[in-house]
This record gives C-alpha cells, structure tokens and sequence, in this order.
C-alpha cells in the first residue's frame, strides 16, 4: 500500500538531507555544534526505532550498545593509537557482536521480562565499565586528543574537530543510516518484522523463523547504536560511563517515542524536537530531568504516537 | 578480628539490609502481582519517604523519639497520597497497559527525583536514631536499632501476611490477582483495588525509608539501589510470590553484605545483576515460583 508512492518517499528524504547539508553554512557556530550532535544521537535513535516501533520490542538496555560503539572506537584510538576509519570499524562491531549475544540471551524471554532482562544486561555493563576504570577511565572517563582525531584519506587529511568536519561527517553518517533503514522497511525483512510486531504467532504459522529474524533485529539495532557511540566518541573526543548508565537507555525511548515510533524520520524529528526542549528551558531552569518526566508521561497520555505518527495518521498516509 | 567475629558482623550486617529490602521489594511485588505492572518509580517512593522522614523529624524538636515516630506515621501516609494521585492521574488512563505504564513510571522517576533535588537539595543528611542502645557481643558492640529494624520489619512483614491471607481486603486483593474481569464481574471495585494497592506498594517502600534513614543518610539519588535489588529479589523469589520474595530479600542482602565485606562492592553487585538476568532468562518464574498457569 505504501509502495504506491516510492518517488514522494525518496523525494521526502532527500529533502531532508539536503535541508541539512544547505544548514550547515546557514547555522551560527553553537546551532551547527548542536546540530552535528543531534545528527549523530539521531542516529542512535533510529537504531532503537528499528527493533522499539518496527519489532515491538522494548529495550531498557541500549545504552550497552551505544557505549560498546564508544568505548570500541574510544579505547582502540587511546590504548591503541588506531586510525579513526580502523576504530570506528572496531566500535561497530563491538557492538554487533554484543548485541548477538545479548539477543540469543533476551529473546528467551519477552514482554516486560525483555525489558528486565536488557535493562540488567546494560547495568552489568555499567558496572563492568566502572570496574575496569584503569582502562575506561570509569566516571571520569577519557578525553581523545585533537591529534589522534585526524582523517588522511589519499593525500588530504580531515581534523574531525573542526566544526564543518565535524557537520559533514555526522551529516554522512545519518544520511547513510536513515537509507539503510528506509531500504530495511520497505524490504521484505521489514515487512516481516512488522508482521511479528501485530501478530507473532501468526507469522510462525505463516512459516517465518521469527526467533531468527528478530535476531537479526536486534543485531542490526545493535550495530547502528554502536555506530552512533562510536562516531560520537570520534567527533566529539570524549567517551564516559555516564554514557552507558540507565539514562542513555532511556533517552532513545524518549526521542522514538517523541518523535513517532516505526517512522523513519521520527527519531531526528524526536532527538532534534528534545535537544531544543532542553536547550531553551536550560535558560530558565537547570530541571532538565523535570522536562524529559513530564514529556514521557504527557507522550503515553495523549500522543502515543509521536509527531511523525500523528502526521501519517491524519493528513500523509504514504509516509514510511 | 578474626574470621568468625567477621563473619558475623558481615551477616547482622546482611540481615539489616535483608529486612528494609524485603518491605521494599514487598511492595514492588504485590503491586506487579495485582496490577501486572512494573513500577520503576518504587525506589522514588522509597527516597521519598526517606527525604520527607527527614523534613518531618527536623521540623519537631524535643527527643529524636518523637520526630522519628512521627516520620515513620506520616512519611509514608503522604508517600502513599502521592502514588494515590500517579495512579489516579495518570497509570488508570493507560488502562493499565504493560509498556505505557513502564514510560509512565519512568517519567515519574525523572519528576520525583528532579523535585527532590531542586527542593530538598544534593546534601546526604542524617536523621537521628530514636534510640542509641548498643548491645555488647563478646568481640564487638553492635547498633540496638539496627536489630530492631530487623524485629520491626519481621513484624510488618508477618500483619501484610495475615492481612493477604487471613482478612476480606486480602481475599478480595487475590481475587483480582487470579482474574481481573471476573473479579469485577462479582462486583469487586477493580479500580479502587488498583488504587489501593499501588499506594499500599509505595507505603511500604516509605516505611522501609524510614525506618534505614537513621543508619544511612537521606539523599535525593538513594532510591537507584533499592530499585535495582527489589527487581533482583522480585525475580528470583518469583513475581508476586510473598514467600519467595522474603527468601529471596535474605538471601541477597546476606550474601550482599558478605560478598561486599570480603570483595569489591561493584564486583558483588555485577556478579548479582548477571545471576538475575539468567536466571529470568532461563527460569522466568523464579527459583522458588511455580510455573505460570
């Protein structure tokens, strides 16, 4: 039914990337900062989109996989003195292979024991970061210097701390990634997922291997948060345990959620809608915990569906 | 000291810990039990009650006694009013739904714990004990109200066993447990149960707050811990089990304070946290639970 619309779908997103790329030499120094940030947590976001709105699973655990991505790409580049495309290869795949085992484990159980079982997976985490504080730098955590941040790709080198760097590298990242999951929706694996999402039993009875396609989920949820933490802590030079504790799971939750759960754009809609929620109130208040208490409850209360989803229901059917 | 003197202060230690972890997890339990929801705002209920037996007992001069007995009759009477209200306002619109009432709870969290702070502020603050009676043992002296908050959860421990079993409120508690909609089909005000429970679920967890507060100071982020461990208990002393849970609160708390006195405290608690996970992985009903209908 969707599919009667490919070109308005395309048209839409690229759109939206160009839009992003035309901000860059628009914004002023703080909003392009800001934005380069956004761009990058989105990311992390729509990773949890994909198993939270297309699965139906919820996780309380994802900060594991966003800080496996930080501390794969962190730790090689600080202890290592890996190149940034080695360590970013590194952080991703930490993550992918954490979130193998992590979903060959929790997708034993599932409903609110899901959400158990992934919450306390991440704390161990946590916990384990913490442990080996000599390597982490546990609550303290690590600062990247700007050299060891440098890109030499043929005879030109990139400084990730320079600010357009910085931009065009998030930017990159969250183009490639919202492709990824737009051509993963409209695939016939989507549609699968979906499909487990309304009715798993059914779809067994259909002859899908749900175990094994909501594996593959949570593999490819994992991989793409890894990439977000690991981008992160290449960009931004500074990985932490703040980053793997109970609050960065919650965070995505909040974004997909705000933003519109099994949408595509939802998440940066989300991420970005928050960020400037938290940015402008930080001039009145420093309750910034107050605003994302208020907004989770006012969300389930009246907006379950977030903004993009209520943007599909009433007037643009056709959005993916 | 020796080993064995050790030993045992490690396990009074433990016993103390066990006995406000198993009010705390008491209340988590009945209301997962009745409701089918998780509440992961309880450990918020818990520093609440902590922060306000603190408020309650500075604001009444005259003896410690007298501020403590009046923290641990009105802490958790307002605790309750206010998970009263969450549930009024907002738990019952979701109908009670699994997922939304978990988002719900966390944003009660985030709310109660950012009000703390902003009024009660980031400072540990101590509440005086109401009696400071120390029993000499033959290697060491040990805290009289540390005992006694042992006796006096066992105590509340014992009436919310009776009330369960033994009087009409429990029969009708364990009606809506067994089957909501029948339940109310014989005219059992499922709403009001609801209602009750979840305060009574918070009520205890005040309670507990209270009676800690003079051994550990009040603080705004005190409620993460209890949380954590009352899930820890709830799971393997299987869901809406009071037996399994008060096993289960001993159980860790011992081996909590033994494992914490003779190796890193974090290492005790990944190595807790990773037993918990696998064992609702791989035994979803709890070690002591029977398996679900």
């Amino acid at each position: 039914m969707r599919d009667a619309s490919p070109a308005k779908t395309y048209a839409l997103h690229i759109g939206v990337i160009v839009l992003l790329f035309a901000l860059n030499f628009v914004l002023p120094d703080y909003h392009q900062g800001l934005f380069a940030r956004i761009m990058a947590l989105a990311v992390f976001a729509m990773g949890y989109n994909l198993l939270f709105g297309y699965v139906g699973l919820l996780s309380l655990g994802h900060a594991m996989f966003f800080s496996a991505g930080l501390y794969g790409a962190g730790l090689t580049v600080y202890h290592l003195g890996w190149g940034v495309p080695e360590a970013f290869v590194a952080g991703v795949v930490c993550g992918a292979l954490l979130a193998l085992v992590i979903g060959l484990l929790a997708l034993r159980t599932s409903g609110v024991a899901f959400m158990i079982v992934t919450m306390m997976f991440a704390q161990a985490f946590y916990l384990l970061i913490l442990y080996f504080a000599a390597w982490t730098g546990g609550d303290q955590g690590l600062v990247i210097q700007q050299a060891l941040r440098v890109v030499s790709i043929g005879g030109a080198s990139f400084d990730l701390t320079d600010p357009t760097v910085r931009y065009m590298s998030a930017l990159a990242l969250f183009a490639i990634v919202l492709f990824v999951t737009l051509a993963v929706v409209r695939s016939r694996f989507g549609r699968v997922l979906v499909a487990i999402r309304e009715n798993e039993e059914r779809t067994k009875m259909l002859g899908y291997d749900t175990v094994a396609n909501k594996l593959a989920a949570v593999v490819a949820s994992g991989a793409i948060c890894a990439a977000s933490g690991a981008a992160y802590a290449l960009l931004f030079g500074y990985v932490g345990s703040n980053f793997a504790s109970i609050q960065y799971s919650i965070l995505p939750l909040l974004w997909v959620l705000l933003g519109g759960a099994a949408t595509t754009l939802g998440p940066l809609i989300g991420t970005l809608f928050m960020y400037y929620v938290t940015d402008i109130t930080s001039g009145f208040t420093s309750a910034y915990l107050l605003i994302v208490g208020v907004a989770l409850i006012l969300l389930v209360l009246f907006a379950p569906k977030g903004i993009m989803g209520s943007i599909r229901e009433r007037w643009l059917g056709w959005l993916p | 000291m020796h080993f064995g003197p050790h030993l045992l202060l490690a396990g009074l230690e433990g016993l103390v810990t066990s006995a406000v972890l198993a009010l705390t997890a008491l209340g988590l339990s009945l209301v997962f039990g009745v409701m089918r929801i998780v509440n992961v705002a309880h450990g918020e209920f818990f520093m609440l009650g902590a922060v306000l037996a603190w408020a309650i007992s500075t604001a009444i001069s005259g003896h410690p006694a007298i501020g403590f007995v009046a923290a641990l009759v009105i802490a958790p009477l307002l605790v309750g009013l206010v998970a009263f209200l969450a549930e009024w306002l907002v738990l019952r619109r979701l109908n009670y739904n699994p997922e939304s009432t978990i988002v719900a709870t966390i944003g009660m969290l985030y709310i109660i714990q950012q009000l703390a702070l902003t009024f009660y502020g980031p400072e540990a603050r101590p509440v005086e004990p109401p009696f400071s009676y120390r029993i000499l043992l033959p290697w060491f002296g040990y805290s009289g109200y540390k005992l006694s908050v042992v006796a006096a959860s066992a105590i509340l421990l014992v009436i919310t066993w009776l009330v369960l079993t033994r009087t009409k409120i429990g029969l009708i508690m364990r009606a809506t447990q067994y089957d909501r909609e029948t339940a109310q089909a014989f005219g059992i005000p499922v709403e009001r149960v609801y209602a009750g429970v979840f305060a009574v679920g918070a009520m205890l967890a005040a309670i507990a707050a209270v009676l800690i507060v003079p051994i550990s100071q009040a603080h705004y982020l005190m409620g993460q811990d209890p949380l954590l461990l009352s899930f820890i208990v709830v799971i393997i002393g299987g869901l809406g089990s009071l037996r399994g849970t008060v096993v289960a609160a001993v159980l860790i708390g011992l081996s909590d304070g033994i494992i914490s006195m003779f190796f890193s405290p974090t290492l005790a608690k990944i190595i807790a946290t990773l037993v918990v996970a696998m064992v609702l992985v791989f035994r979803p009903q709890g070690l002591f639970g029977t398996a679900p209908r």
